[in-house]
């Protein structure tokens, strides 16, 4: 991380710790509605020592991981179909273009309705929010493949399944990883909203309890977890995607 | 006959209108015979080296390989784009020998076809290189070397040196003139320049102006290695030069 990166994220915790420590001596407003670093610091040594902050975030990534997993996987085969058949592009296009304005939360009751207070409606509810958004994205992506490529590796002698293989696959990739990468950001931001419905643990119940039992470095804390594991999330795949694509910047290098 | 193309018409439909491309071309060329096809730009030359190598589909008439219809590209026809085309995620080695991993070639046989057509086309100390690190004229030596070590007998080509500088043009053309010497390709070769085609052809075939036709047919009587400056070869560029002419000026008429 570069140095003025590290020193904004610095001027952040100085002025909340200015304005927060500011507000006890001033009494501006109740102490309460406003956590100190302090307190939130305290809040989590307090969940990690008891374990409770470790199950929270273990319980929120599997549900993501499950549900991103599985729309992941669907998007790719599908993105892939609809992008090389134009008759399923013409069927599957207009129910795109009428269900993704829906905002998913909209649908979040019926989730619960359909698959109950447990794991599966969670699951299911991160699966439905995130694929449509990564299946455009990577149908685009499929489409974008320069034509003339194929014409080059047939001509070499591919087949239909190489040339997806060998050809599609790698020459979409990039844009494929863009829509992981987007796919995975919006799942950490609606594990939250299901969890705030009948979860008994994952990070938007841990939140949710800070507001019952009125405990606001508990939802501050919450918060500032989930900023994290999407950074750290974020950093990994950025890594990965420049591993993988040395091929586009190697010009620069050389 | 290698490549044997019967009544071949081409037609474009764009916004309702059908634009003909290609009006009943006949053409046949013989197995190690190199023919360059010439014309004003949008002649329909490139339209039809694209039916040839499978890509597009004839409005009439058809393309034979052996005796036997073209239904579409195959490994027993190379082509050479003039933007290159190879595979960017991929190194030298990896767009050279992309053929012959398709055929299932174990890696030693490999390893000794790519070392032999990189060698052929001055690459060898590339080979690790991505294509984003080469130049215009290394690129399209990495094409060529692509198509050869697949081992086609017919190799096509779309105006392979039109995208580079002259010098650059003239080196790849003798260097084009020396590999063929050595492989004996059949090659259909479609250029708007006549020194060019005056350079490598055997045989140089003028098309008319769209929509193509064939007009006249020259045959090369030169030396295998040519002079660009022999008295005969400016003959044979200015009769060219002349026909082509006629079929530039209706262009602008």
């Amino acid at each position: 991380m570069s140095r003025t990166r590290i020193l904004a994220l610095v001027g952040v915790l100085v002025v909340w710790a200015a304005v927060s420590y500011g507000n006890r001596m001033l009494g501006v407003m109740a102490p309460a509605l406003l956590p100190t670093p302090g307190e939130v610091a305290t809040v989590f040594a307090e969940t990690v020592r008891d374990g409770s902050l470790p199950r929270h975030v273990a319980t929120s990534l599997a549900r993501v991981a499950v549900g991103f997993g599985l729309a992941a996987v669907a998007a790719l085969a599908l993105g892939l179909l609809a992008a090389m058949c134009v008759p399923v592009r013409l069927m599957v296009e207009p129910i795109i273009e009428f269900v993704r304005p829906i905002p998913p939360l909209a649908f979040l009751p019926m989730f619960l309705v359909w698959f109950g207070l447990g794991e599966g409606s969670k699951v299911a509810f991160i699966g439905y929010t995130t694929f449509f958004p990564m299946f455009v994205a990577i149908a685009a992506a499929v489409l974008r493949v320069d034509v003339t490529l194929l014409r080059a590796a047939a001509s070499l002698g591919a087949g239909h399944l190489d040339l997806i293989r060998r050809v599609i696959l790698p020459a979409a990739l990039p844009g494929i990883i863009v829509a992981l990468r987007l796919g995975f950001a919006l799942a950490l931001f609606v594990i939250v909203g299901a969890e705030f419905m009948g979860a008994d643990a994952g990070l938007g119940h841990l939140i949710m309890e800070g507001r019952t039992f009125f405990v606001p470095a508990q939802i501050v804390m919450g918060a500032l977890v989930l900023g994290l594991l999407g950074s750290i999330v974020n950093a990994l795949l950025l890594a990965t995607e420049r591993r993988l694509f040395r091929w586009r910047e190697a010009g620069a290098t050389s | 006959m290698k490549i044997r193309v019967r009544g071949l018409s081409r037609t474009f439909v764009a916004q309702g209108r059908e634009t003909p491309a290609l009006l009943d071309v006949d053409l046949e060329v013989a197995a190690h015979e190199f023919v360059c096809l010439l014309g004003p730009s949008g002649c329909g030359k490139s339209t039809l080296l694209n039916i040839v190598a499978g890509f597009l589909r004839p409005t009439a008439g058809e393309v034979r390989v052996d005796e036997r219809p073209v239904t579409g590209p195959g490994a027993d026809r190379g082509v050479v784009f003039q933007e290159y085309v190879l595979f960017p995620w991929l190194t030298v080695v990896g767009n050279v020998e992309f053929g012959l991993r398709l055929k299932g070639a174990p890696a030693a046989e490999r390893r000794g076809i790519v070392a032999r057509y990189l060698e052929l086309v001055g690459l060898a100390a590339h080979a690790e290189k991505y294509p984003v690190q080469l130049s215009g004229g290394m690129k399209q030596r990495v094409a060529i070397a692509r198509a050869l070590a697949n081992s086609p007998e017919i190799i096509l080509m779309d105006e392979p040196f039109g995208a580079l500088d002259a010098q650059t043009r003239e080196v790849l053309q003798d260097e084009l003139g020396r590999i063929q010497r050595v492989e004996h390709k059949t090659v259909l070769f479609v250029t708007h320049s006549i020194r060019e085609a005056v350079y490598l052809a055997d045989r140089v075939i003028v098309m008319t102006s769209a929509p193509g036709r064939i007009k006249q047919v020259f045959t090369i009587k030169l030396p295998e290695v040519r002079d660009r400056f022999a008295p005969e070869f400016t003959h044979y560029e200015s009769e060219i030069t002349r026909v082509v002419k006629e079929e530039v000026a209706k262009v602008h008429e």
